[in-house]
């Protein structure tokens, strides 16, 4: 099993749930956060107080997929968040160790 | 007979006729009066509520918005708690010492607990509306302008010195000011016999040099907030300030038009260059802002249209609609460098910048209103032969900038003075500041035990 944390733009959450969606991908976890890569932030001035806003608006999915759908879901998820421009966001990858289904205590890949 | 009755009934009728028209023509004129004053008195009394607007939610939201989440309720709070206070004071004394006869500094306590003060007008003040009316409409200036001085102390200063603050400032300050522009025989009272005639249609002296004055004063001696100017301290919800902008715009109204204290020609000048001057400010503003900075802020257009009332404020029932225009866009500009250069150069934390736009823009105000006042406009100024007397500059009575300069230096050392005693004092009873922990909590919590935002609830 793996967990896949991609750090999007906030407009990309509704493409790239629908097209998650589209490949039968329901389950996930979103976030809303705040960072930056790469991107530089913007000024803001307020009667002349400068402010660096350097931390922007972002969105954090989390899922855990089989190891077989990985590179599947991945595509698809970049895909549907990409602009091309600097500020996409990435990707992250981590094994994950077990998955507990908290109703029934089902147990790994059938806990997904 | 016929011929006899003819003649005998005009007679007869002719015989009662000056009674009969005497009658008449004392109904007549007083029904006249009534009606003028029913046409006043519903100004005065819609102009005392306006004014009252540009405190509760007018100058509340616009506050409000500029500062931390933390602080909206505190804030909020220092205007709301003048409406409470100054109300209180205004009956038992207030009234009296700014606007009964007295010395040319303050007025004497003929009007102690508004004894005296009815329906009956005070020819002095305002003829055709009743006394009681003046006195209220006049009591929604003095429930402001102390208002005006919390931008300086935002986010920072405790509750209990903030009422005492307000109410010694009110006693020191705002009463002896008011009645020596505005009460009878007052040192400056350009209508009622003042050695130094000062044109003040609307308060820019008593009202924006001594709060904005005095907000310098208090910002210099609580000194800076925590974490000034490196924190980031922006504005919350410049929504809020956006709405409280536009209240005070509206209920500004009611602050000059209302000041001819009466529904005339003189209201209708006041109103039209009262919205020339707001429309120009907001103009300067943002152009200076566009050209320096490249992008033309709401905040920066909301804050010019606030210094454009300012300034035209001493001048509305003055000027022409021109130089109102002119006034607002020098005011505009004048306090964008106020606010953004100087203050930086100096470096005083004046958080909501009420010097910068109060006492600026207030004394760009008063010494304009000494170049453009016109008797074209105001008419009430007349010789022993009832000849208009010329007011500005360009009426040819270069002297009046003068006048306005010693009014202007008058209500800067009463500000500055006034204010560094009564700090004094307050910070000997009760204490100026927050503590440091409380401060880094806000205002809110620490003064007040509420939050202004709650909305897991």
């Amino acid at each position: 099993m793996k967990k896949i944390e991609a750090i999007i733009q906030p407009f990309k959450l509704e493409p790239v749930k629908e097209a998650l969606k589209n490949i039968g991908i329901d389950g996930m976890t979103i976030t809303e956060v705040r960072g930056h890569g790469r991107q530089k932030g913007h000024k803001e001035v307020y009667r002349g107080q400068e402010y660096n806003v350097d931390l922007l608006p972002k969105m954090k999915i989390e899922l855990v997929v089989t190891d077989a759908r990985l590179n599947e879901v991945v595509k698809t998820l970049t895909e549907a968040a990409r602009t091309g421009k600097i500020g996409d966001g990435k990707v992250f990858i981590y094994d994950v160790a077990e998955a507990i289904r908290i109703r029934n205590d089902d147990r790994g890949e059938t806990a997904l | 007979m016929k011929f006899f009755t003819l003649l005998v009934f005009p007679m007869a009728a002719m015989a009662q006729t000056p009674q009969a028209v005497d009658a008449k023509l004392a109904a007549l004129d007083s029904a006249v009066k009534a009606a003028q004053s029913a046409g006043d008195n519903a100004w005065m009394l819609t102009s005392a509520a306006l004014v009252l607007l540009m405190t509760g939610p007018g100058l509340a939201l616009f506050y409000s918005g500029l500062v931390r989440r933390k602080n909206v309720l505190g804030t909020m709070m220092h205007s709301f708690i003048l409406m409470v206070i100054i109300t209180v004071l205004w009956a038992l004394v207030g009234y009296s010492l700014a606007f009964a006869e007295g010395s040319p500094f303050i007025g004497d306590l003929r009007y102690l607990f508004l004894r005296g003060v009815g329906i009956a007008p005070n020819p002095d003040y305002g003829a055709t509306v009743p006394h009681e009316t003046y006195m209220i409409y006049q009591l929604m200036f003095a429930i402001i302008t102390p208002g005006l001085i919390a931008g300086a102390f935002a986010e920072r200063m405790k509750f209990s010195g903030m009422v005492l603050f307000t109410i010694l400032w009110a006693l020191i300050v705002y009463f002896p000011m008011a009645h020596m522009v505005w009460g009878k025989g007052g040192l400056l009272n350009a209508a009622l016999g003042g050695k130094i005639p000062t044109f003040d249609f609307a308060g820019g002296t008593v009202v924006h040099i001594t709060s904005g004055v005095s907000a310098l004063i208090c910002a210099l001696y609580l000194g800076k907030r925590v974490g000034y100017p490196h924190e980031p301290m922006k504005p919350h919800s410049l929504v809020l300030s956006v709405i409280g902008a536009c209240l005070l715009w509206v209920g500004w109204f009611g602050f000059n038009a209302g000041s001819a204290v009466a529904a005339s020609g003189l209201a209708t000048s006041a109103f039209v260059a009262t919205h020339f001057g707001a429309a120009a400010a907001a103009l300067g503003w943002i152009l200076a802002e566009w050209m320096r900075t490249g992008k033309p802020s709401v905040l920066g257009a909301i804050s010019g249209a606030v210094a454009g009332l300012v300034a035209i404020t001493p001048a509305s029932g003055f000027v022409q609609p021109f130089p109102a225009l002119l006034i607002g866009f020098a005011a505009g500009v004048i306090c964008y460098f106020m606010v953004t250069l100087v203050k930086a150069k100096f470096g005083y934390d004046d958080s909501l910048d009420a010097f910068g736009v109060h006492g600026a823009g207030g004394t760009v105000g008063a010494l304009l209103t000494g170049v453009f006042a016109t008797n074209l406009i105001n008419d009430g100024y007349k010789d022993s032969a009832g000849k208009l007397l010329p007011l500005g500059w360009i009426d040819g009575n270069p002297g009046q900038v003068l006048n306005q300069l010693i009014g202007v230096a008058i209500a800067w050392g009463l500000a500055i003075v006034g204010t560094l005693i009564i700090l004094k004092v307050c910070d000997a009873i009760t204490g100026l500041r927050v503590d440091k922990e409380a401060e880094i909590e806000g205002l809110d919590l620490s003064q007040h035990g509420e939050e202004g935002y709650f909305f897991e609830a």
